[in-house]
């Protein structure tokens, strides 16, 4: 295959964050007239090096260069959007692409509104930055009214609007993040088109998503990042999708743990949690889940399959749309995390420092946190109480603090993960969810939490454990439930193997 | 000594210190106390005296600043418990050319309690439930209490004959002034509260990151309601006192930028305004710190519009020292890192 | 959001409600003067609304505008009365209020402090000045200004504005065309929108935001010069509280506090509607001045709940 010229040349970028190096020495090659791929898992680094591409973060090391037609490459160093976009990289980003209150004509034209001149007025030229707008639009084949609001517009026009601002400016370099998360089969074909439109006239483009169908559909090339490190530049009549799932998730520990033998729960018991026909629109389709006393239930797929939404779902952290929940058998309401908390759910999140952490409270306080809330206002664990049961936690887990009394923001990631676990077993929950607990952990400590968590099976608690490193899934799992585009693809048992997770993730049906 | 500078309270307690020594030496009688007419005398009195209604609304005033709220109404609710507390004791003679109370006077402060934490709901209903940001909805009634205290008094201000209605500010209980009881009788109580239940706890929580909070489990509603409550309570209480020391209620002027000298006092306290770990002990000291602050401007003989200017001026810096970006470019002058990246 | 002008024709309703409900009740209420009054009274209000109605729709909040128009009343009275010419005078005001105004619009930029607070104690500082100049009132005499507080334009049936009635027309007419038709008066929109879509999209949210700030202090010497034409003298509790009254004009006329949405016309119609109120207790006469406060206060309740209803309702879309 040919290979076509290269606009943009980026080699040994790293950037650290304070607590963890979201880039190690990442090349990226884009060349004009292809459409390359980006893939990874959470963490993996693709949004730091998409703000790297668009001036919005400097790297710690490494350059880029942008090629023009005449010489050869030139080292740019880029310190704002403004300049990025100056130099011909324009990009969509996953989050607000559009400002909702103004006109889709505005959002396109902003920051470049055509002016009348001076003898007129010299404000800004409306009749024109409509005629522009809509040229623009048409140009890629859509036509709308843009002088409709963006934020009442659905959610592919937007996209598609924000495509269209992009390559206003004459871009060289088109960088599309997550551009087909919201939008259905219809809307991706007309988003497909436009980018082929853009590629036939020579942009390179960089298409960051996790669907994996859309990949081999549109593009040449992709390159896969884990864990901030470049896995490798593949053409994608080079890997299949397989290889291409096994590439991004990987293989962290070498040798292959033997699954702990624990006591599959008796299947006769009734689910300790089941939810029937769980959805929530634009989140989660309806499915039903259920996970018995004592067993390990593994929720497996790739990054927006909608594992976390189901979690937060099970645990009422968001209101569903459709669906019921049973505890033991019997209806409940749960409607918060209050009612979750009483039913003896519990709910490890994903973002720690997010929805988990209080950083400047001590680690004492933020392990007693979840059973004092259950327990109320009046009843107050006493400071003995709560520092007896806070050292009896860390040893457990062994988490490394130099006191209970340390603000927990300065444990390091693992640590405040096995802090927040902590939390919810000192509640002694009947289910406990557990999102992505291993993430950021190194890997003794991920053994000794694997460890935790079939120890907790054993006592009789119901299990959720979603992880995206699909081998730890199917290493602890009793049964796996595999998600994929935030449907249930289907169900498998915990001896069924990576491979055939893979497979069902992949769709090979 | 470092360890002692690393305390949240070295840097208010070394101010305040610091203030009463400018003044002591100006001042040498300043620090002087005698014992008069059955109790204590001296300006040390006056400023707890004077203090003790701030810090009051102050205390209330750092619960809602530590979850993340505010409330700008503190001063219109005062002057509607002033208002509410003299129109039913009333400026009324009894027959016998005594001043008497129209009605007792245990319902007056009662009722003016009552309605003053009935404001601190109102406020917390707006926040809680229509989600309106707190600014706003403590705007509402900033704008429309005062309103209503005026339209009550018709504009007038109603002076209170009652004697026993001067004890709450101008009364003493031995040896010290009773409105220092108050203050001290709602620290403590508060004090007690936030450290023998889970409150103090859960608005850490809910301040320190509510989201983190609300996965945990804990009803940041019923906590946000009572919190916003109690602030009314606290102003209603201030009012009272304000109102007893100088005998009438005028709802023109009444808690008149009280509610910049609470947010005031609490940021000095050491509690940060964008929530979670809060002081009492810290606001108590902020409000000491105001009021000593503006009676040293007074005995130093410098006019008293400086006070202003000078809060002005410790708003900025404190506000300046909280922020990241400004103790970032500090250290960076400070600092320089050796070479660059 | 279906119709972006609805809040806008709210508030029209509701003012030209008032203004029937007037005329039907009191004899004399719609006569052109009545109205006329209700700008000229309320010029400096108008003037200073205009500019909070920028720093609103960017998101933020300016608290400080009514210590600055006092503060101009001060320093225009005692440079007046030191012998500076009146042009002299009105010049260096206008060119303290917008210095001020920078000075907070870069504190609030540059170290991410919340506009609430370096206004608020931007307020502090310029009532504290105020009284650091002078704490009595400082009576006008200067002819030039005497002269400009007694001329009167007719403009026909026995009907006249005030030279401040003037400014406050052509403040709001600038300030329309400064919203719609400058790429500032965008950006100010975008950010108040989505500011981190706004930075996104390149635009230049940080030295926008700084001039929101500087033009709110601009408008607020501006608006203490009216209300030097209007007081014809300087003190330091003059707009006390002015700077609620702007926010509850802007806020009545249709802008959200949120920020992003909202017109300087919404705000000419919000000034009125206060005018009005008070115009309407006036003509009663039974009802004491205090029923103001109360009325604005419950209508900045109706209009904030409408508002939340208005974002609840397009978030669900969304």
């Amino acid at each position: 295959m040919n290979d076509r010229a290269i606009v943009l040349e980026a080699r040994g970028i790293s950037r650290a964050f304070p607590g963890v190096q979201a880039l190690a020495g990442v090349d990226l090659t884009l060349r004009a007239g292809e459409v390359h791929a980006l893939m990874g898992q959470n963490g993996a680094g693709k949004s730091t090096l998409i703000k790297v591409l668009t001036g919005l973060c400097p790297p710690d090391a490494g350059e880029i260069k942008l090629f023009d037609r005449s010489n050869g490459g030139q080292v740019i160093a880029l310190h704002s959007p403004q300049q990025a976009q100056r130099l011909g990289i324009s990009a969509v980003h996953q989050e607000s692409h559009l400002l909702p209150n103004l006109s889709v004509a505005e959002n396109i034209c902003a920051g470049r509104y055509p002016r009348r001149p001076w003898p007129r007025g010299g404000g800004i030229d409306w009749p024109e930055t409509r005629r522009r707008a809509r040229e623009l639009l048409g140009k890629l084949g859509i036509d709308l009214d843009v002088t409709q609001l963006a934020g009442g517009m659905p959610a592919a026009v937007q996209q598609l609007a924000a495509v269209a601002r992009a390559v206003a400016g004459d871009a060289r370099v088109l960088i599309l993040d997550e551009p087909t998360s919201s939008l259905d089969a219809d809307e991706v074909q007309a988003l497909f088109r436009l980018i082929r439109t853009l590629r036939d006239q020579g942009v390179a483009i960089l298409f960051v998503t996790h669907f994996l169908d859309q990949v081999y559909e549109i593009c040449q090339r992709i390159t896969v990042l884990r864990n901030g490190r470049l896995v490798g530049e593949y053409a994608c009549d080079q890997l299949d999708a397989r290889g291409l799932v096994a590439a991004m998730v990987g293989r962290e520990v070498a040798e292959a743990h033997k699954s702990h033998a624990h006591a599959p729960a008796a299947a006769t018991a009734p689910a300790a949690l089941a939810a029937r026909n769980l959805s929530r629109r634009g989140v989660l389709k309806p499915m039903d889940v259920q996970v018995r006393r004592g067993e390990v239930l593994g929720i497996a797929g790739l990054l927006g399959s909608g594992r976390t939404e189901l979690a937060r779902l099970l645990f009422a952290l968001d209101r569903r749309d459709s669906g019921g929940i049973d505890v033991d058998g019997r209806p409940v309401r749960l409607e918060n995390p209050g009612d979750a908390l009483r039913l003896g759910l519990g709910f490890c999140p994903e973002d720690r420092k997010q929805d988990g952490i209080v950083a400047e409270l001590p680690v004492r306080e933020n392990i007693v946190l979840a059973l004092q809330a259950r327990m109320g206002l009046a009843k107050f664990l006493t400071r003995a109480q709560q520092r007896a049961l806070a050292e009896k936690l860390v040893a457990a887990l062994g988490i490394k603090t130099a006191s209970i009394e340390t603000p927990i923001g300065q444990l390091s990631g693992g640590n405040q993960q096995k802090a927040i676990i902590a939390r919810w077993l000192a509640t002694d929950p009947r289910v406990l969810i557990l999102d992505e607990p291993t993430r950021g952990v190194d890997v003794a400590a991920k053994q000794e939490l694997m460890n935790e968590i079939l120890k907790l099976a054993a006592g009789g608690t119901a299990v959720l454990f979603i992880s995206a490193e699909i081998e730890e899934v199917v290493r602890v799992s009793d049964r796996i439930v595999v998600l994929r585009d935030r449907a249930k693809a289907g169900e498998l048992p915990g001896e069924a193997g990576e491979d055939a997770v893979y497979s069902m993730i992949a769709g090979d049906a | 000594m470092k360890r002692l500078a690393q305390h949240a309270l070295f840097w208010p307690s070394a101010t305040l210190v610091l203030l009463l020594l400018v003044n002591a030496v100006f001042n040498p009688s300043f620090l002087a106390l005698t014992w008069r007419d059955g109790h204590l005398f001296g300006n040390l009195i006056d400023i707890l005296n004077r203090a003790a209604p701030l810090m009051i609304v102050s205390l209330g005033m750092t619960l809602v600043i530590a979850i993340r709220g505010l409330d700008i109404s503190v001063g219109a609710v005062v002057a509607i418990a002033a208002t509410v507390a003299a129109l039913l004791v009333g400026g009324g003679f009894s027959a016998d050319g005594a001043a008497a109370s129209e009605h007792p006077l245990w319902m007056a402060l009662g009722a003016a309690l009552l309605i003053a934490a009935a404001c601190g709901l109102w406020n917390g209903l707006l926040v809680v439930k229509a989600g309106m940001q707190p600014i706003v909805a403590t705007l509402i009634l900033m704008v429309a209490g005062r309103g209503v205290a005026q339209l009550l008094t018709d504009g007038q201000i109603i002076t209170v004959y009652y004697a026993p209605y001067y004890v709450l500010g101008s009364g003493f209980l031995l040896g010290l002034p009773v409105a220092l009881w108050i203050a001290a009788l709602l620290w403590v109580a508060l004090q007690l509260f936030t450290t023998r239940t889970a409150l103090g706890l859960f608005i850490r929580a809910i301040g320190g990151n509510p989201e983190a909070a609300r996965v945990a489990g804990v009803r940041a509603s019923g906590i946000a309601l009572c919190v916003y409550t109690f602030c009314g309570f606290s102003a209603g209480v201030a009012g009272l006192i304000i109102s007893s020391n100088v005998k009438s209620a005028d709802a023109n002027s009444a808690g008149q930028l009280l509610e910049l000298d609470a947010i005031l006092a609490v940021t000095l306290g050491g509690t940060a305004l964008t929530g979670g770990r809060f002081s009492l002990a810290g606001t108590v000291l902020g409000a000491l710190i105001i009021q000593t602050l503006t009676s040293t401007i007074y005995s130093l003989g410098v006019p008293p519009e400086v006070t202003l200017v000078v809060k002005a001026a410790l708003v900025f810096a404190v506000m300046l020292l909280q922020s990241a970006e400004f103790r970032a470019l500090v250290m960076r002058v400070v600092r320089p890192r050796a070479g660059t990246a | 959001m279906k119709h972006p002008l609805l809040p806008l024709a709210i508030t029209i309703a509701l003012f030209v409600a008032m203004a029937a409900f007037g005329g039907a009740r009191y004899q004399g209420f719609l006569s052109l003067q009545v109205f006329l009054n209700l700008l000229i009274d309320n010029a400096f209000l108008c003037v200073v609304a205009v500019g909070m109605t920028f720093v609103i729709l960017s998101g933020g909040i300016d608290l400080s505008v009514g210590a600055l128009i006092a503060l101009t009343t001060m320093i225009s009275a005692a440079l007046l009365n030191a012998g500076w010419n009146a042009w002299a005078v009105m010049s260096t005001v206008l060119a303290v209020g917008a210095a001020f105004g920078a000075l907070q619009g870069f504190l609030i930029q540059r170290f991410g402090l919340a506009p609430f607070i370096v206004t608020l104690a931007g307020m502090f500082l310029a009532r504290g000045c105020c009284y650091l100049i002078s704490t009595e009132s400082i009576p006008i005499s200067d002819a030039s200004y005497t002269a400009i507080a007694q001329a009167r334009f007719p403009v026909g049936f026995d009907a006249s504005l005030t030279v401040g009635a003037v400014i406050a027309i052509i403040v709001v007419v600038a300030g329309m065309r400064v919203a719609h038709a400058t790429e500032f008066g965008r950006t100010v929109y975008a950010i108040g929108g989505a500011e981190s879509a706004a930075r996104l999209m390149g635009l230049p949210v940080a030295t926008t935001r700084v001039r929101v700030y500087l033009l709110s202090g601009f408008t607020a010497a501006l608006a203490g010069i009216v209300m030097t034409f209007y007081m014809l003298s300087g003190y330091s509790l003059h707009a006390v509280g002015l700077e609620l009254d702007a926010i509850a004009a802007v806020v009545i006329g249709g802008t959200l506090l949120a920020g992003g949405v909202g017109y300087v016309a919404g705000t000419l119609f919000g000034v009125l509607i206060l005018g009005i109120i008070q115009t309407l207790i006036a003509f009663d006469g039974t009802l004491s001045s205090w029923w103001t406060r109360i009325v604005v206060g419950v209508l900045l309740l109706l209009f904030c709940l409408l508002q939340r209803l208005f974002e609840a309702r397009s978030r669900k879309v969304a």
